[in-house]
């Protein structure tokens, strides 16, 4: 009975002590859509002669599919049957289960063996029409992303638009307290996966921007006692200081063609948007105001610069030609509107908007001129589109604690994304990674 | 079997309560120039205390009564102008500063957590400007003074409400050299 004893203990110290460690994702569906499509992913047969992954192909693509709102995934105990190849689907049993799309698939070792090929077919229940067929082919570590790419291709045939799950995002996180800070820059898989720890600091940093490849990431980095703006390769960790002069350096933006840096300097006296050639490390003042210049963004052709100005006495967006010229201001609803995000079709504009002491993100469609609120937070800032432009990533608050949140750009469909421990902020949704 | 089962129960609940712990938010002290003078020792071999008006006695950064002790100057809401209130103590700092010309000061400035990240940077040195212009304009020369702003990167106070935003909308006033 001691022995027992002992190992129950065990077990359930090591339950504790888990728990401590594992303080990893959460994903949570705050408001669903009731019109989500009913779709079976079956798990996909195992036949390399590697073990098989303790997450399967299906159980990853079906989460992608759930997160987006737009599917609700039948739950794996529910699958009474569970076919592998095409000609043993059972297209009546699944009508009966009310379910409209089937995938099934299975997993092999790629020709060459230099990883595995997810080998997956989508059928439409009711006409037992194949809409899909496809071999995916993903490198040894690679099994979770090439399941979002299957995932991607399922909704994009669904929903005639591209999926943005094989994505990243870039995020703050801030742990610590009184005067002992620990900054960092995170990257992490869209589902919030594979958090990897880009840069530390005991100093603040923010405004985390992708280069239009996701191959580099420009920050902002008070390592040296002032603002100065870094641009760091992900995956190789080498980075250039790129400014630190007199007063600020902040809020870099990559051009979406890769040839500029946008940014606010303060060196002139005022922060004003200049933009640097990245070509040639030349730089040229785009902006000249008394006012605030700030948050740089670029229009998805790289022609027009959007930034936040209070030069008309409260924070507002203004877009000026790249090339120079004349600002002419974008919102005219609200007291605050800061910190513009463009959607991949140039023609939403998503921004802080603050009221009193409320701030929410809300859209602005560039077409009719109507301002929409999405969110109901009361902090909420850093709006970032999905390279799809289908969800917004933002930054709000639980009781005292950052976290991020995501909103479908119709504000139909909400979730919580509950990353490692700390103040987490600064949400930057990464480019399609090709 | 009864032992096991409490020490069971007693790890089960030690999960939950694991599980469940969430961090207060811890009280927070105003930042306090004022009530932490060193306690007076009274020496008859040492020179006298310091005339508190005389701004250009190192003394008087340690002396609460004054101006000189007091560090921190506080703004409204996404406004940068010095308020009347402060004057006083600006002028204090403005006499030391050009009095000295060794002083080196920089002014920290910061915004509370209301509005966009890098707007609040821009509001910083807003306010942390409006003292140095000051300063400037009372004789400190402009190689003595920098600015530096933080937003609302380093809040004092990290409460959601104006008990706190008020007393993270500041700038610090700090010398690197006396």
């Amino acid at each position: 009975m001691t022995n027992m004893m002992q190992k129950v203990i065990y077990a359930l110290l090591f339950l504790v002590l888990s728990q401590v460690v594992q303080a990893k994702l959460e994903i949570e569906i705050i408001q669903g859509n009731a019109s989500a499509l009913p779709i079976a992913i079956i798990p996909m047969q195992w036949r390399s002669s590697d073990p098989r992954p303790e997450t399967g192909v299906a159980e990853v693509v079906s989460s992608d599919l759930y997160r987006s709102g737009l599917f609700d995934p039948l739950d794996d105990q529910d699958m009474v049957d569970r076919p592998v190849d095409a000609e043993s689907i059972r297209f009546g049993t699944w009508r009966l289960l009310k379910v409209d799309y089937v995938v099934i698939g299975h997993i092999n070792d790629a020709p060459g063996g230099n990883g595995y090929d997810i080998i997956y077919q989508l059928f439409d229940v009711h006409t037992q029409e194949r809409l899909l067929s496809q071999i995916t082919t993903v490198g040894f570590g690679d099994l979770r992303f090439g399941s979002h790419r299957v995932a991607d291709a399922i909704y994009e045939k669904l929903t005639g638009v591209p999926g943005a799950f094989a994505t990243r995002i870039a995020y703050i996180s801030a742990i610590g307290e009184g005067n002992n800070w620990n900054y960092q820059l995170f990257v992490a898989d869209a589902d919030g996966f594979n958090p990897q720890a880009v840069v530390g600091s005991p100093e603040p940093l923010l405004s985390p921007s992708w280069s239009p490849d996701g191959e580099r990431l420009a920050y902002v980095s008070f390592e040296k006692g002032n603002s100065a703006i870094y641009v760091q390769n992900v995956a190789t960790g080498q980075r250039e200081l790129i400014s630190s002069g007199k007063g600020i350096n902040s809020a870099p933006a990559f051009s979406p063609d890769g040839r500029y840096l946008a940014m606010t300097l303060s060196y002139t006296g005022n922060p004003e948007i200049h933009i640097r050639d990245l070509a040639t490390g030349q730089k040229r003042q785009l902006t000249q105001h008394w006012a605030i210049d700030t948050e740089p963004v670029w229009s998805p052709d790289s022609q027009w610069v959007y930034f936040t100005s209070d030069r008309g006495g409260k924070p507002q967006i203004y877009k000026v030609a790249a090339a120079g010229g004349k600002p002419t201001r974008i919102t005219r609803e609200g007291e605050y509107n800061a910190r513009a995000s463009i959607s991949p079709n140039g023609k939403i504009i998503a921004v802080a908007h603050g009221r009193g002491n409320e701030y929410r993100i809300a859209v602005l469609d560039t077409d009719t001129g109507r301002m929409r609120i999405l969110t109901p937070g009361v902090l909420d800032e850093s709006p970032s589109f999905a390279p799809n432009g289908s969800m917004i990533l933002y930054a709000t608050r639980e009781g005292q604690r950052g976290v991020l949140s995501a909103v479908s750009t119709d504000g139909n469909v909400r979730q919580r994304l509950i990353l490692t421990e700390g103040d987490v902020r600064e949400p930057a949704w990464s480019p399609v990674i090709r | 079997m009864n032992t096991m089962w409490r020490i069971m129960l007693a790890l089960v609940f030690a999960v939950a309560i694991s599980a469940c712990k969430t961090t207060e938010p811890e009280p927070e002290v105003t930042p306090d120039t004022t009530d932490t003078a060193p306690v007076e020792v009274v020496d008859a071999t040492t020179s006298a205390a310091p005339d508190p008006h005389d701004y250009t006695d190192s003394r008087n950064f340690d002396n609460s009564e004054s101006l000189l002790s007091k560090r921190v100057i506080y703004f409204d809401f996404d406004k940068s102008d010095v308020k009347s209130e402060y004057r006083a103590i600006v002028a204090a700092h403005a006499a030391y500063v050009s009095s000295h010309g060794s002083a080196r000061v920089t002014l920290e400035g910061h915004a509370d957590e209301r509005g966009t990240r890098e707007y609040n940077i821009g509001l910083g040195e807003r306010r942390g400007n409006a003292i140095s212009g000051l300063l400037s304009a009372a004789g400190a020369m402009g190689s003595q003074l920098d600015t530096v702003s933080y937003g609302e990167e380093r809040p004092v106070c990290r409460v959601s409400d104006e008990n706190c935003w008020w007393q993270n909308r500041r700038v610090e006033i700090i010398y690197t050299a006396r």
